[in-house]
């Protein structure tokens, strides 16, 4: 079995500012490597973010909160879904995305 | 020597301004949380250091910030505002039913003797409180659930609880207005509610005598007088001699009887603000003229105030939460605008200057008169 993978995570400004951190959040993952997952390690990490990203009643993501990575768009994607195995080698960053809205 | 500080929410930041007792030279500060919406940003009256902001996004939910420090520095505390129980449903705007979702706090009101209690006002309407500094919030829920709750729409703006005004000389009673369901009081420290809108009349709803659906904009109060509330509403501006048991009109000689805030001297019960607006289609001064008017006669009888607000080309609105009155002995009046200006008069009302003029567009302003 392999043991925890170092993923890089990517947050729009806002969210940066609201728990004061620059740049990238790199964090352990243990287990299989999924959206929730990533989440769950970044909330714990984080407990400011919780509610900004997912809903902190349901988990349901917020619906202008977008996933990326490797130029694909994960948004939709089950919350269990693995997520691609360069996000788990740390090679491409999981892009969490205020999406484009209003004017 | 004395000294106030403004507290400025707008939809891209805070701001504080603050001044000596003169108030003629400002310190402004900001932006704080800058891109977020901040509804509203208020002092404890039992400890002026202590702080609150509702902090908001479309995007990333609720926040509530605190500051125990004057506003030099911030914490978060819980975002988490859960309706009790089954929340049910109100009316959408097209009368069908429609389940109660929390979408922001548009209103923190501290209590007047205990730093770590505050009342949140929140959209869809309900009525929060915290004992612990905004760690745990509780709805209150007898107001949603008091028997009228279903039939509540939402106004223009959405269908938040955004006024809140606690009776300093008795903690069990509370009044808070909704828009568009009307003023309730509750007489037990929240647990129960009445609705108290008799001898409102409002145009738009089918009966007009209806017990609820009058759109409220906002209700004042002076702290020696807490029988005599003032109500600027949709339309009309109105007052009640017996705590809301009803309510006459006293737009009187105003050029349009359509605004948002309401305000009312510290030292003079009788003495009340209002900020004009042509109508409900045209959110503007009338003629492009922005006047404060003050009747010093509890209303009927009003005067305007113009001296140093602009009088030609003026399109700001004045929102609801964004006028204040510090409590120095010849007061200061602050109201900000959506065109990001925030004006002053260190004479109750006499002459006014901006204190700053580009700010983003002004949700709240208070004050808080420092010793």
């Amino acid at each position: 079995m392999s043991g925890p993978s170092t993923v890089r995570v990517r947050l729009p400004t806002h969210l940066r500012t609201l728990v004061r951190i620059d740049g990238e959040v790199r964090l352990e993952v243990a287990g299989p490597l999924t959206t929730r997952s990533v989440l769950d390690a970044l909330e714990a990490r984080y407990p400011g973010l919780r509610g900004t990203i997912r809903d902190a009643a349901t988990l349901e993501r917020r619906p202008f909160v977008r996933f990326f990575a490797c130029e694909e768009d994960l948004s939709l994607e089950p919350p269990d879904a693995p997520l691609p195995a360069a996000v788990g080698t740390g090679a491409e960053p999981l892009l969490i995305v205020g999406a484009m809205a209003g004017g | 020597m004395s000294g106030v500080r403004v507290l400025v929410g707008t939809r891209k930041g805070a701001f504080v301004l603050t001044a000596d007792g003169t108030r003629t030279s400002w310190d402004v500060a900001g932006p704080l949380f800058a891109g977020w919406e901040i509804y509203h940003m208020t002092g404890s009256p039992a400890d002026p250091d202590r702080l609150y902001a509702s902090q908001s996004s479309g995007w990333f939910g609720q926040q509530i910030q605190r500051s125990g420090d004057g506003g030099a520095s911030w914490e978060q505390v819980s975002n988490r505002f859960e309706y009790d129980g089954v929340p049910g449903t109100h009316q959408w705007y097209d009368g069908t039913p429609h389940p109660w979702e929390f979408a922001r706090v548009w209103h923190l009101e501290p209590s007047p003797a205990d730093p770590d209690t505050v009342y949140a006002g929140v959209e869809d309407a309900a009525l929060f409180r915290t004992h612990d500094g905004g760690k745990e919030w509780q709805e209150l829920p007898g107001l949603r659930g008091h028997g009228s709750g279903s039939k509540w729409q939402p106004g223009a703006g959405g269908m938040c609880l955004h006024t809140i005004v606690l009776d300093p000389a008795d903690p069990q009673r509370i009044f808070v207005a909704i828009s568009a369901a009307g003023a309730f009081r509750s007489d037990d420290g929240g647990v129960g509610w009445q609705p108290i809108n008799r001898g409102l009349r409002s145009g738009g709803i089918p009966d007009p005598d209806a017990e609820v659906g009058h759109c409220v904009h906002r209700i004042a109060m002076h702290p020696s007088r807490p029988d005599v509330l003032f109500m600027q509403k949709h339309w009309d501006v109105m007052r009640t001699d017996d705590a809301g048991e009803s309510w006459h009109e006293i737009s009187g000689d105003l050029p349009s009887d359509f605004g948002f805030p309401i305000a009312v001297h510290p030292h003079e019960p009788d003495t009340v603000y209002v900020v004009p607006i042509t109508s409900d289609s045209y959110h503007f001064p009338p003629d492009g003229r922005l006047r404060v008017y003050r009747s010093r006669t509890g209303g009927g009888a009003w005067e305007p105030l113009s001296d140093g607000l602009p009088q030609e080309h003026c399109y700001v609105n004045v929102l609801r939460d964004a006028m204040a009155v510090d409590s120095l002995e010849e007061p200061g009046i602050y109201f900000g605008t959506t065109g990001g200006q925030v004006y002053g008069s260190a004479d109750a009302g006499d002459s006014w200057t901006p204190i700053v003029r580009d700010l983003p567009a002004v949700l709240s302003v208070e004050v808080q008169t420092l010793p």
